[in-house]
């Protein structure tokens, strides 16, 4: 299975949604629209040429001063085929959602959390959308590009 | 019995388990909620141990990054240095020596030797096998006392570098590592006996903890934890780096995914992995083992000190760091408990935009709940040594 089959078929089936498709030191990336990211897993999952059913990692890039500013980056892996396939959906700092993938792989649940805490990028759907590695309270999102590297955020301590 | 239990007034039980408790590795607690002994529900929360990991990355030249890397996973450090070296080198597009690849080989699987060692230690001695411990423990000290042999340090432990290694093999270093597997090899059969077919080991560990493989896919499972649900997926087989390809040795599988069967599985993936550094040891060949591209790789002290070309390269990768072309890589390699990937993002500057970790241990804590549920609370602590859970890598 070369390289072309993913990407062929994601044109075909979505030809809206694929804005673009590139290959860089043999990594396929496949850059899509965020409105239809749901529909795409479960073609990815399903189909069975593709049968990508790892979701290996998902994880958020800031390109600061681009628009649109935000790109989630899921890596999928198909066991079947011994196939990577990098998927990029484009998100807008304006409009900074995306619906979440859980029902796709139970296993964004966390992965999803994690970008959300570090990036404010809202996942639609997510059953339990809340920070993961920061408390509550904490201000801001600190992976974003212009949160500076220093800044100290106050200590809480237990209420009582 | 059913009559009377029906009348009792029961409630249901929260209980906090860590995060000061011994097996919580000091920043995970579980929020338990109880019936009885059983678990009801589960929620796992990771902590704030945080270390800003890509943070820091992203305010660090390339080369700065990797002593980073090696404290994300302290117990096998060694195989997270190789995995952001492969991955800026596959960014770069360059290829290290064949001397290297070995060397690096080497260094993983004595890693891999020393995690697994570590993890059935603990695991065995939160449940009570304090001799098992002990004689891990040993074993697990010899094999550092390779890795130290290799990199010259014990704790703070980094030996591969972009484009190359720190050094070539200590002299001897073949019959060291004679001496430490035969010793090894003793140790693995004495903790073999008196865990293998114990009765109170297997009655703690066999059905706990089972997940099918679909199931485990789902939840994104890699590494021995996978492969004890019977799935046989390692990078090191399925998309080779390095000379794995070269490498005689065998997958071990297992059938429940239960945590009997993760325990034979590290069990087995030790004797592979000693397979794996004796062969490797009698392939390997002579050579270089780093890159000739002084825009890469450091040109040696003596040759910045006497060359005025060496020291212009020198600093250059000193200050402005080395610059890879823009682009972005995803590499994966087979770590102690799974896929370690890292994915590189490159604008074609000294310093990446994005250096993201896929850490194995992230995929399989989320499980937790999944794992133990309808379980009872004693479950919870041979589950999660299980899944060899490391906090430094967990929440970055």
């Amino acid at each position: 299975m070369d390289e072309s089959v993913t990407l062929k078929k994601l044109a075909q089936k979505f030809p809206d949604a694929v804005v673009g498709t590139h290959r860089f030191r043999g990594d396929d990336t496949v850059i899509v629209t965020k409105d239809k990211i749901r529909d795409i897993c479960f073609f990815l999952r399903d189909d069975p040429d593709l049968l990508y059913n790892f979701m290996m990692d998902l994880t958020v890039v800031d390109y600061l001063g681009r628009e649109p500013r935000f790109e989630v980056v899921y890596h999928l892996y198909s066991l079947a085929h011994n196939q990577r396939v990098r998927l990029k959906a484009l998100v807008p700092e304006s409009d900074l959602t995306i619906d979440s993938v859980v029902p796709v792989w139970i296993a964004a649940d966390w992965f999803e959390r994690e970008a959300y805490d570090m990036y404010g990028v809202v996942f639609q759907g997510h059953p339990n959308l809340r920070r993961i590695l920061l408390y509550e309270g904490f201000e801001g999102h600190p992976l974003r590009k212009d949160y500076p590297l220093k800044k100290r955020q106050p200590l809480i301590g237990p209420v009582n | 019995m059913s009559e009377i239990s029906r009348d009792l007034h029961t409630e249901l039980m929260v209980i906090n388990m860590g995060p000061s408790h011994p097996v919580t590795h000091g920043t995970v607690k579980f929020l338990a909620t109880l019936e009885g002994e059983t678990i009801v529900d589960l929620d796992v929360e990771i902590g704030y141990l945080h270390r800003g990991f890509e943070k820091m990355c992203e305010n660090s030249t390339w080369q700065q990054v990797i002593p980073y890397t090696d404290r994300l996973n302290y117990v096998s450090p060694l195989i997270n240095n190789t995995g952001y070296a492969l991955a800026v080198e596959k960014l770069l597009g360059i290829d290290v020596p064949e001397r290297c690849k070995y060397l690096r080989v080497i260094a993983c699987e004595l890693s891999r030797l020393a995690d697994h060692l570590t993890n059935v230690a603990a695991a065995g001695l939160e449940l009570g096998a304090f001799t098992a411990f002990l004689y891990f423990v040993e074993a697990r000290e010899l094999v550092w006392d390779l890795i130290e042999a290799l990199c010259g340090a014990r704790v703070t432990v980094n030996y591969v570098r972009i484009g190359g290694l720190k050094n070539d093999l200590p002299e001897r270093f073949d019959e060291k590592v004679k001496h430490v597997f035969k010793e090894v090899r003793r140790l693995w059969k004495d903790v073999d006996k008196l865990l293998t077919k114990n009765r109170i080991f297997i009655d703690r560990v066999r059905g706990v903890g089972a997940i099918s493989g679909e199931e485990a896919i789902a939840y994104g499972f890699t590494g021995p934890c996978l492969r004890a649900c019977g799935v046989p997926y390692d990078v090191r087989k399925a998309q080779p780096y390095l000379v794995y390809d070269r490498m005689d040795f065998e997958v071990p599988i297992g059938e429940t995914g239960d945590n009997y069967d993760k325990y034979l599985v590290r069990m087995e993936e030790m004797q592979q992995s000693m397979r794996i550094v004796e062969q490797a040891l009698a392939q390997m060949p002579d050579g270089p083992i780093n890159v000739r591209l002084p825009h890469v790789r450091m040109e040696p002290k003596e040759k910045i000190y006497t060359r005025i070309d060496s020291l212009i390269y020198h600093f250059k990768t000193v200050i402005e760091g080395i610059k890879p072309p823009p682009g972005e890589v995803y590499q994966a390699v087979e770590g102690g408990n799974g896929e370690l990937g890292f994915y590189l993002v490159s604008d074609g500057s000294g310093k990446p935009v994005k250096c993201r970790v896929r850490p194995p241990c992230f995929a399989l804590t989320a499980a937790m709940p999944r794992l133990v549920k309808g379980r009872l609370l004693a479950d919870i602590v041979p589950t999660f040594d299980m899944i060899n859970m490391i906090g430094g890598e967990c929440d970055r």
